[in-house]
């Protein structure tokens, strides 16, 4: 009879631990603590970093704005379809997120590229059909250089630089950045890992989960 | 008695006889072996990024290396394919790729090793690519 009891109490325990583990993901980037006054009343709150306000074409020449990403959980990534070293081992495993999500409507990926003067509209398409990407999951975006280079390294966190002694001509790292619907780091995955990527497969599942809180402002 | 001695004669001449036909195959077998595992390592580092540890490319942006039939046609050209990259259109598993390959500063030594990796592995089977003949080959690039 003890022994029984025992063994309950240890599928209880268990049972807790699996609810307490309703995971969450961090958030990245500064972040500022704000006083204001609500109702008389002073209530204090944190400014989270966001990804600013973006425009910038994809594969099917279509303009793209932080409208279309509105309530939206996106994988970035920084990429050139003549990128010889890093890349083609990146968009393999950036294709395991696309097959996992494809079917769902608020999850999306954005590959910019940062050789926009080679990587036209239309090389960008052909880039895509190659992948054999199709629909509007996955965006290959093409914007001004400059414009790309501040919002890797400033907002995604990500270095990337033209650099002529580098294999195809620029220097940039495999980060896979998760962004939530408001517009938030929640994770940095090293895209030319399998293991890190199938983290961030797991991870959207948690960013999915996550109830439409109050906006952080 | 006189059947242990034979039955133990017998099993003697199996063991020296099993023992000369390995030491025989051997040679060729280490030989082959050597270039192979070094050829694995050329592969990590060089070729996997882009054409994928199985040698199964990327959908129709990086041709696989499972053509069996393209690689024995071509044996004698893929030297010179892996030290100098290709460049246009491309025929493999009656599929047309176009694109680049970059050029591979390979020694004309790993290049064996790595060809004879590939033509080995991934469902091929074509025995060793030699020293001797990747710089045969090597010699005759455009």
């Amino acid at each position: 009879m003890k022994k029984i009891a025992g063994i309950i109490a240890i599928v209880l325990a268990l049972g807790a631990c699996k609810l307490n583990s309703n995971k969450t993901l961090p958030i990245y980037g500064n972040r500022e603590p704000v006083t204001k006054v609500v109702n008389g009343q002073t209530v204090s709150d944190t400014i989270y970093q966001t990804i600013p306000p973006i425009k910038f074409i994809n594969q099917y020449g279509d303009s793209i704005s932080n409208k279309n990403l509105d309530g939206k959980i996106y994988v970035a990534d920084f990429f050139f379809t003549t990128c010889p070293s890093i890349c083609p081992i990146m968009q393999r495993n950036m294709l395991n997120v696309y097959n996992a999500y494809k079917n769902t409507e608020d999850v999306k990926i954005l590959s910019y590229t940062i050789d926009p003067k080679h990587d036209s509209v239309k090389v960008l398409k052909q880039y895509a059909d190659k992948l054999e990407v199709s629909g509007n999951m996955w965006w290959f975006l093409q914007g001004k250089k400059e414009e790309t280079y501040q919002l890797a390294e400033k907002n995604y966190l990500v270095a990337v630089k033209s650099d002529s002694t580098a294999a195809g001509g620029f220097i940039h790292q495999g980060y896979f950045v998760l962004i939530d619907k408001k517009s938030r780091i929640r994770g940095a995955y090293d895209g030319t890992q399998a293991n890190e990527v199938n983290k961030l497969i797991e991870d959207i599942k948690i960013l999915k989960a996550e109830k439409d809180e109050q906006p952080a402002k | 008695m006189k059947l242990t001695i034979t039955g133990g004669i017998g099993a003697l001449f199996v063991l020296v006889m099993m023992a000369i036909f390995t030491s025989c195959q051997s040679d060729e077998q280490i030989e082959f072996q050597r270039y192979y595992s070094s050829g694995s390592l050329v592969y990590q580092t060089h070729c996997q990024n882009c054409h994928g540890v199985h040698g199964e490319g990327l959908l129709g942006l990086i041709p696989p290396l499972t053509d069996s039939v393209f690689l024995k046609t071509n044996r004698k050209a893929l030297a010179c394919m892996v030290k100098h990259g290709v460049k246009g259109k491309i025929t493999i598993k009656n599929k047309v790729f176009e694109g680049t390959m970059p050029p591979n500063d390979l020694s004309p030594v790993e290049i064996a090793n790595v060809l004879t990796y590939i033509t080995n592995s991934f469902g091929n089977k074509s025995g060793a690519v030699t020293n001797e003949q990747a710089a045969i080959d090597l010699g005759k690039c455009h």
